[in-house]
């Protein structure tokens, strides 16, 4: 067969985005009541940049006694002053941090790419735009609740204890705090071990912004403070981000509780691509929805289903296209697959490699060198597999497609279907009926029709079955945060 | 290179969403070139570029003119690249060809009724016998965009197939003029229609019809040179033209081409810039590249 060469000899220089304009500190404390506050433990860990195992800053750990701190101070702020505020006023602070988060853009992205591992480019084009659009997307909210829920007397919930996840930091805090500021609660909120330090840069940008003492308490930790806020008892609302696992246990602890929740969960998303479809824009998106910030993405499109007829066309396409992937230094501003976050998550990626292997699957990698330090992942996929198989059931949370293929519409619909999980779907046609059709009958919160992975603050997002229940975004997620009459 | 005939139905062209295709751009125009990489490129751009003039205002001696910028792009620097072609009206190739003699860069014509297309068969056919009797090494034909969008493929299938054989040894660049075709759908077809007709180089316009080369046309123009190499085993070249006037936009059209087909298109027989004033800015980055330091404009010569 015919082949083409892309391994160009014209190799990219490094393009190193610089890190002299940022500003970290040795060590980061709890921010409590609009102040640093030492942590009662006195422990503290660390936080490491995945691409070079190097130390980026010691961080306060929270216990039981710490998260308790934090949420009276944020009662008391709800109490006093947030709940009180006319709500035109609360939208003014919103906007002066979602202008803040705008101004000093690039130190964000720089540090979200230190601390996460993920490309300098996603950091810069995607996380921290999109982090800022949240927070102007609900400001204009804060003062107009009552247009989005006509005669429905919206009223706040009070303290909304708030757990992100390690893979979008910045922009998984924005998607909490910004609904629950605008619709009048306060917040306790705890960043990922991981990637502590864009959340605690944000706390600086609070104190900057003047936002009133109390209104947002930033602790930082691991699983045990997660769980103290969990159960604290003065808690009102827990909104989380993460595994499936984690969520269960969640809502086995709010049982019996007055708290609500929303739980934004795992997925292991089908990407339909079918045979009268866009076939080179449509392996854009496969590009986009799997080896995007090295696969660690809940709606990530890990489950790839080719319609057989142009199965053989597609997999020369992609495999084209991986070619000219860069896997590398974050920093470089042409990596567009950089390190994988923590090396316990990327002892779960080779775990599956092997389970894809043992298997029997057929595993394609491209030809690319890695870094000796650090966490790295090829962009991998696997072929020969079905619905039976491990690495297509679970969620891998890496740079690892499973390729399936189908014959029809129905037999697509089963299988994209036939998962636990219910996050997110794309789907790939030129048919306008076609792609309808097929929206109406995938069990899936989002889904995209001929793109994939495309976020905006104005559109809700969230799972079905395993994936989660609630919305973060749009008008659904200020819903989340609200008491509404007649619901 | 494969003996399988390969026949083209021009209803199953391929479909391009428009959406998708700006994406893949995106990630063309968010690369970064420094230092040798950057200088690479920039080399291979100005050994890529058709220099042009057509004019109806041009004369021999301006012609002659051009000719001696393509010989001597910026002697004050040496070890550098000549253009890969002087690209002129018929009337114009013997004059070219003998001011450009004992050079490597090839005359390029334009030819059939350029650039509306808008005449007989017979005319164009001698308006290509013209170019290539007086020398012209390439020949740059348009497709007729009318019997185009009137749905008449094959019309516009045997035009090409007519000038292709009329250019006997000369290399045949068929201009798509994809300005005026409307949509990348179309833009895909007309592809289609002129490789599989024996172009030897799909060229986007010709200049005289904004918008002309853009990134996101050339992506898949050369998609389509791609799928036909694979079908086929036959390499066929690109060649935007018109608007890309700045050195920074010719490396983001080279990254495109090596990232999309590979080193073995990264050459000036696979791959050229039809532009006029773009090898004056590539050369000032070049110094600026070699020196540090930007040189004023007065620096590089017009012509």
């Amino acid at each position: 067969m015919t082949k083409i060469n892309l391994n160009s000899t014209w190799e990219f220089a490094p393009s190193l985005e610089s890190t002299d304009h940022i500003n970290l500190k040795k060590q980061y404390e709890l921010f409590i009541g609009g102040k640093w506050v030492k942590p009662s433990s006195g422990k503290y860990f660390d936080t490491v940049n995945p691409a070079t195992e190097e130390k980026l800053a010691a961080i306060a750990e929270a216990n039981d006694k710490d998260v308790d701190k934090a949420v009276k101070a944020a009662r008391k702020a709800y109490n006093e002053v947030w709940s009180k505020m006319p709500a035109s006023e609360r939208g003014k602070y919103i906007y002066r941090i979602a202008r803040l988060i705008q101004e000093r853009a690039r130190e964000f992205a720089v540090i979200e790419t230190l601390d996460g591992g993920k490309p300098i480019r996603e950091a810069r084009d995607i996380d921290v735009p999109l982090a800022a659009a949240h927070f102007f997307y609900y400001a204009g909210w804060a003062d107009k609740l009552n247009y989005a829920f006509p005669n429905r007397n919206p009223m706040p919930l009070g303290v909304a204890g708030q757990i992100v996840p390690w893979n979008f930091p910045l922009l998984m805090v924005a998607w909490k705090i910004a609904p629950a500021l605008a619709t009048g609660n306060t917040v306790v909120l705890k960043p990922a071990e991981t990637t502590p330090l864009t959340a605690l840069k944000l706390a600086e940008i609070i104190q900057e912004a003047g936002l009133p003492d109390g209104v947002v308490n930033i602790i930082t930790g691991a699983g045990v403070t997660g769980a103290a806020i969990v159960n604290h008892e003065d808690i009102d609302k827990i909104a989380f981000t993460g595994s499936t696992g984690v969520g269960k246990i969640i809502q086995n602890a709010i049982a019996g509780t007055n708290k609500k929740a929303t739980l934004e969960l795992g997925g292991k998303a089908a990407n339909i691509i079918f045979e009268d479809a866009a076939l080179d824009q449509a392996v854009e998106g496969i590009i986009n929805g799997i080896y995007f910030n090295q696969g660690h993405v809940c709606c990530a499109g890990s489950r790839l289903f080719v319609q057989e007829s142009v199965y053989d066309l597609v997999m020369r396409k992609l495999k084209d296209r991986m070619a000219s992937l860069v896997v590398g230094n974050p920093l470089d501003k042409n990596t567009d697959i950089g390190a994988i976050n923590s090396k316990e998550q990327l002892n779960t990626i080779n775990k599956y490699l092997k389970i894809g292997k043992a298997e029997g699957a057929e595993m394609y990698q491209t030809d690319c060198s890695l870094p000796k330090k650090g966490y790295w992942c090829k962009p991998t996929l696997f072929t020969g597999v079905s619905q039976s198989n491990r690495i297509v059931q679970e969620e891998i949370f890496g740079p690892v497609l499973a390729v399936q293929t189908f014959r029809t519409v129905a037999e697509v619909i089963e299988k994209a279907n036939n998962t636990p999980y219910g996050l997110s779907a794309g789907v790939w046609t030129d048919k306008g009926a076609k792609l309808f059709n097929m929206t109406s009958q995938l069990k899936a919160g989002v889904i995209w029709g001929n793109t994939f992975n495309k976020f905006d603050p104005s559109s809700p997002f969230g799972g079905f079955k395993e994936s989660g229940f609630g919305r973060e975004g749009g008008l659904h997620g200020l819903k989340a945060y609200l008491k509404v009459k007649g619901s | 290179m494969s003996n399988k005939k390969v026949i083209l139905d021009y209803n199953a062209t391929p479909v391009i969403d428009q959406v998708g295709v700006l994406d893949r751009i995106d990630r063309i125009t968010s690369r970064s070139l420094k230092k040798d990489a950057k200088m690479h490129g920039l080399k291979l751009a100005l050994s890529m570029i058709d220099l042009t003039t057509l004019e109806g205002a041009d004369t021999d001696k301006k012609v002659i003119q051009l000719c001696n910028k393509a010989m001597h792009l910026h002697d004050a620097m040496p070890g550098l690249p000549t253009v890969a072609a002087v690209c002129v009206y018929p009337n114009f190739v013997e004059t070219a060809k003998k001011t450009l003699k004992g050079t490597k860069i090839k005359v390029a014509s334009v030819a059939t009724a350029f650039p509306s297309g808008q005449s007989s068969r017979e005319i164009k056919l001698l308006d290509t016998k013209l170019a290539v009797d007086n020398g012209a090494d390439e020949v740059d034909m348009v497709i007729s965009r009318g019997r185009f969008h009137e749905g008449d493929y094959s019309f516009v299938f045997d035009e090409i197939a007519a000038i292709k054989e009329a250019c006997g040894k000369a290399r045949l660049k068929v201009i798509l003029e994809t300005g005026e075709l409307g949509t990348f759908d179309k833009v895909r077809r007309a592809s289609d229609i002129a490789i599989y007709a024996g172009a030897d180089f799909i060229k986007t316009s010709t200049g005289k019809i904004s918008p002309a080369a853009t990134l996101p046309v050339t992506s898949v123009m050369l998609e389509a040179i791609k799928d036909y190499y694979y079908k086929t085993g036959i390499q066929v070249g690109m060649k935007p033209a018109g608007g890309i006037s700045n050195a920074k936009l010719a490396l983001q059209y080279l990254l495109l081409v090596k990232e999309t087909l590979g080193d073995a298109w990264l050459t000036n027989e696979w791959f050229r810039f039809g532009a006029s004033s773009l090898a004056n800015d590539v050369l000032m980055q070049i110094v600026k590249q070699t020196t540090g330091i930007y040189q004023s404009k007065d620096y590089f010569s017009k012509d």
